[in-house]
């Protein structure tokens, strides 16, 4: 994991100190609400529903078990005892006082934490594939250029009133799991002909009011030129974003209006005429980067483990959790386990502080003292071994925590919605809650098998309803929440946006207007075709009819 | 209200074209008639808004002795990058923020290539230069290298640690 | 022109203390956390002099997103917001009955 050296440190310190002045200019009058707004945005400090939001930063989303344990802290002392993990592998705090908010930081600055640029119109924490450094169909770990890109666009003097909100997401892998087709950039390290190591980038992909998916702005950019070229691609937005409607504000708005082909032309005039990046040395800060990323020293072991395999055979309960919550390492012997945050009936992404310090103490027994936090609102421990499996199985389940249901129905993506959010306009958590309950029991999840359901409670999207397999959006219909089902969106490399299958409905048909969808597919599936295959090849009609027929047998 | 990085200054540019002025700051429209009428003077100045694109800018650079760039407000950014480019085309003279920046700006402007900002009276009332002047001095370094000569880089204090670590290595 | 929206009567004053967040309510003895105390302005004038004290409590820097909202008082008498959004504001989230005001003032 990364390390800050003094310079990290003290840059953290100043900016607590920096946060200081501007609350104590808030409350002097020196800066206006509309002037601190921004500010306290730009340090994660929301205004919600019932009290402040505190967004923390978790760069890529990995913590060590040092750091979630002072999140466990913050959670108890300044909070009421848990956090939210969020689609974009952030934690946050629903209850802070915004007279506390100074000290939270000091707390997290101790940990290397910093809740810097996690919101407001500026590029936000970059996020990553959760399991790299650990998956095999990697290029290359994403982390350090990740790291790069985090210490690049932190308070970078230019960008830091952008048109609107900019999301990096990264991967080194060919499957993606970090939804980089679904951000405002999204990086994938490649190699190209000649073998070396580079990097593709796709612009304009964002959900939000206007779905759409990322194109390629460039299919290789050399290590070395990254930063020159992400400061091309900057300058453009932030001279040519649209700043007269926010809703038009996106870099993908742009991309759209003047075509990717203009886009790319204009950044690369930009780029030819950049005398070099705002960051200098490149190459040799990345490689001073990369060297904290370095792997473990992994014990040799053989690839299967007689122990474990027996433990399978023995339990039927612990073989369907190993099925749905492993995910295969590179390293002989070791597994990357998910920890599912979707136990039935609880809110999607909420750890208790208890939770919090127990996977942080699981992580520091098996896993090297890393935790990763995954966009799905799950954690992971990426480095365990086979051997100790079971062990943490156990001890998973005492704390709650062994759910065994990771890419199953009941791993819904949730925002926090109307429960708590001042922006959404239906709730999302009791709709999680009330699906996850219909479809409790575990043998037919299984059966079912893979299926994204993503809830968001407004327009916004935080929930990726698009790009889940079902989507369901929460809106406000004459007085009422009402919710609008979307079928087909997919947040891979097969990234696509689902399509809406009817009008709104209440609440309360929810479940069954789900039940239906499910329905066609188990009728329709051919052998091993999984929920979105079949949804490919069927085409919207048949669930489309099913739905339609829900409402009206409902009505 | 006109300050820089060493605090208030007094302002010398007049927007109001007369006769004896010696500084002058005209709209862009205005550029190449008021050169021509003022040959050798060192004291003209152009004021641009945020849309202004630098390619209009650059058969002149050499002529203007400053240029003011309009901030319709704080939170509209593109100023800063107007900045940037016209340092990288190689503008020397004064760069000028002008409109309602939040002191908490004055350290991106400064990095962005500008030496000075001039406030409108209600936002000075509320924010006192030493309040400028303290959020200029906020961070002991930052990531980027920039135009700030006071404004350290991060990286270039980490290598420059390096290579003393390594100087000093060598010598014992 | 169209005329600015106006609130529908009976209506409270609720806004965010600036300082610590949580929601308080305009009470006839200032500002309180407890929904149970808001003042309830039946008649337009009151609910103009609520607003207004919305406005100055903002200039003091002691709250913030002050406004009107609708209500109808429940069987004992106590104000219930008209529209779902501001219920949930006025007692908390819905999936932690343990939290936020109904947790504190039933």
């Amino acid at each position: 994991m990364y390390r800050y050296d003094e310079f990290d440190e003290a840059f953290v310190r100043d900016r607590v100190a920096q946060f200081r002045t501007q609350v104590e200019r808030r409350l002097s009058g020196a800066l206006t609400d509309d002037e601190f707004k921004p500010l306290r945005l730009k340090n994660g400090v929301y205004l919600q529903l019932h009290a402040y939001m505190l967004r923390i930063a978790v760069p890529y989303g990995t913590l060590s078990s040092r750091q979630l344990r002072q999140l466990a802290l913050i959670g108890e002392k300044y909070d009421r005892g848990y956090g939210h993990f969020t689609t974009r592998q952030n934690l946050q705090f629903n209850w802070p006082k915004l007279r506390d908010v100074p000290e939270i930081l000091d707390l997290l600055a101790d940990v290397e934490m910093h809740c810097i640029q996690t919101s407001g119109n500026c590029i936000r924490n970059v996020t990553a594939d959760q399991f790299a450094g650990v998956a095999a169909d990697e290029v290359e770990d994403p982390r350090p250029v990740a790291e790069l890109i985090r210490q690049w666009s932190s308070l970078h003097p230019e960008f830091d009133y952008l048109p609107r909100k900019f999301k990096i997401a990264v991967t080194g892998a060919q499957h993606d799991r970090a939804a980089i087709l679904a951000h405002d950039i999204g990086l994938r390290v490649v190699m190209n002909a000649a073998g070396e190591i580079g990097y593709e980038l796709m612009v304009g992909g964002g959900l939000g009011r206007t779905p759409m998916i990322g194109k390629v702005v460039r299919e290789f950019v050399p290590k070395d030129q990254l930063l020159t070229y992400l400061e091309a691609l900057m300058r453009v937005y932030n001279l040519e974003g649209r700043r007269d409607n926010k809703y038009k504000a996106r870099v993908k708005i742009l991309v759209h209006e003047i075509g990717i082909e203009e886009f790319r032309a204009r950044v690369e005039a930009e780029f030819a005429m950049l005398d070099g990046p705002s960051i200098p040395a490149d190459t040799e800060e990345l490689a001073r980067i990369t060297a904290y990323f370095a792997p473990p020293a992994y014990e040799k072991l053989p690839a299967i483990i007689p122990a474990f395999e027996a433990a399978k055979r023995a339990n039927p309960a612990f073989a369907a959790w190993v099925e749905s919550n492993t995910f295969p390492h590179r390293a002989p012997g070791y597994t990357a386990l998910t920890i599912s945050l979707k136990p039935i009936g609880k809110a999607p992404g909420d750890a208790t502080s208890e939770q919090m310090r127990v996977v942080a103490d699981l992580a520091e027994r098996y896993s090297h003292a890393e935790i990763r936090v995954t966009h799905h609102q799950n954690l992971v421990l990426p480095h365990v071994k086979q051997a100790d499996i079971f062990a943490l199985w156990q001890a998973l389940g005492e704390a709650g925590l062994a759910e065994a249901n990771v890419g199953l129905i009941t791993d819904i993506i949730s925002c926090p919605g109307l429960d708590y959010c001042a922006l959404a306009t239906a709730r999302s958590i009791p709709i999680a809650q009330s699906l996850q309950k219909r479809f409790a029991d575990l043998s037919r999840q299984r059966d079912i098998g893979p299926l994204n359901v993503k809830i968001s409670g407004c327009i916004n999207a935080c929930g990726h309803h698009h790009v889940g397999h079902i989507g369901i959006l929460g809106l406000e219909k004459r007085g009422e929440e009402s919710y609008q089902i979307t079928l087909g969106g997919d947040a891979t490399e097969n990234a696509a946006i689902g399509e809406i299958l009817g009008p709104g409905i209440v609440a309360e048909e929810v479940p069954a207007a789900i039940e239906r969808l499910v329905g066609v597919y188990l009728a329709h599936r051919k052998d091993g075709e999984t929920f979105i295959e079949a949804v490919r090849r069927l085409g919207l009609a048949p669930f489309k009819a099913a739905f339609l027929q829900e409402a009206a047998d409902a009505a | 209200m006109l300050l820089d990085r060493d605090g208030l200054k007094a302002d010398l540019y007049r927007r109001t074209v007369g006769h004896n002025e010696s500084h002058v700051l005209v709209p862009l429209a205005d550029i190449e008639a008021t050169l021509a009428a003022r040959a050798g003077n060192r004291g003209i100045g152009v004021e641009v808004a945020n849309t202004t694109k630098v390619a209009d800018l650059a058969p002149h650079l050499d002529s203007l002795a400053l240029i003011a760039i309009a901030f319709p407000s704080f939170s509209d950014g593109r100023g800063f990058s107007i900045a940037k480019s016209l340092r990288n085309a190689g503008f020397r003279g004064t760069l000028r923020a002008v409109g309602p920046l939040i002191a908490d700006q004055f350290a991106y402007a400064l990095a962005c290539g500008f030496d000075e900002v001039e406030l409108p009276a209600e936002s000075a009332a509320r924010q006192p230069i030493e309040i400028w002047l303290a959020a200029a001095r906020a961070f002991r370094a930052t990531y980027q290298r920039n135009h700030n000569p006071a404004g350290a880089s991060i990286l270039d204090r980490r290598w420059a640690a390096k290579l003393g670590a390594a100087k000093l290595g060598a010598a014992e | 022109m169209s005329a600015p929206k106006q609130t529908p009567l009976p209506a409270i004053l609720l806004a965010n203390h600036l300082l610590d967040g949580d929601v308080v309510f305009f009470t006839p003895n200032g500002w309180s956390r407890d929904p149970r105390e808001a003042l309830v302005a039946e008649d337009r004038a009151t609910a103009e002099a609520l607003e207004a004290e919305g406005v100055a409590a903002f200039k003091r820097q002691e709250v913030v997103d002050a406004y009107l909202v609708d209500i109808t008082r429940d069987s004992h008498g106590l104000p219930v917001p008209n529209h779902f959004r501001e219920r949930f504001k006025v007692r908390g989230p819905s999936n932690r009955p343990d939290l936020g005001k109904q947790a504190e003032f039933v």
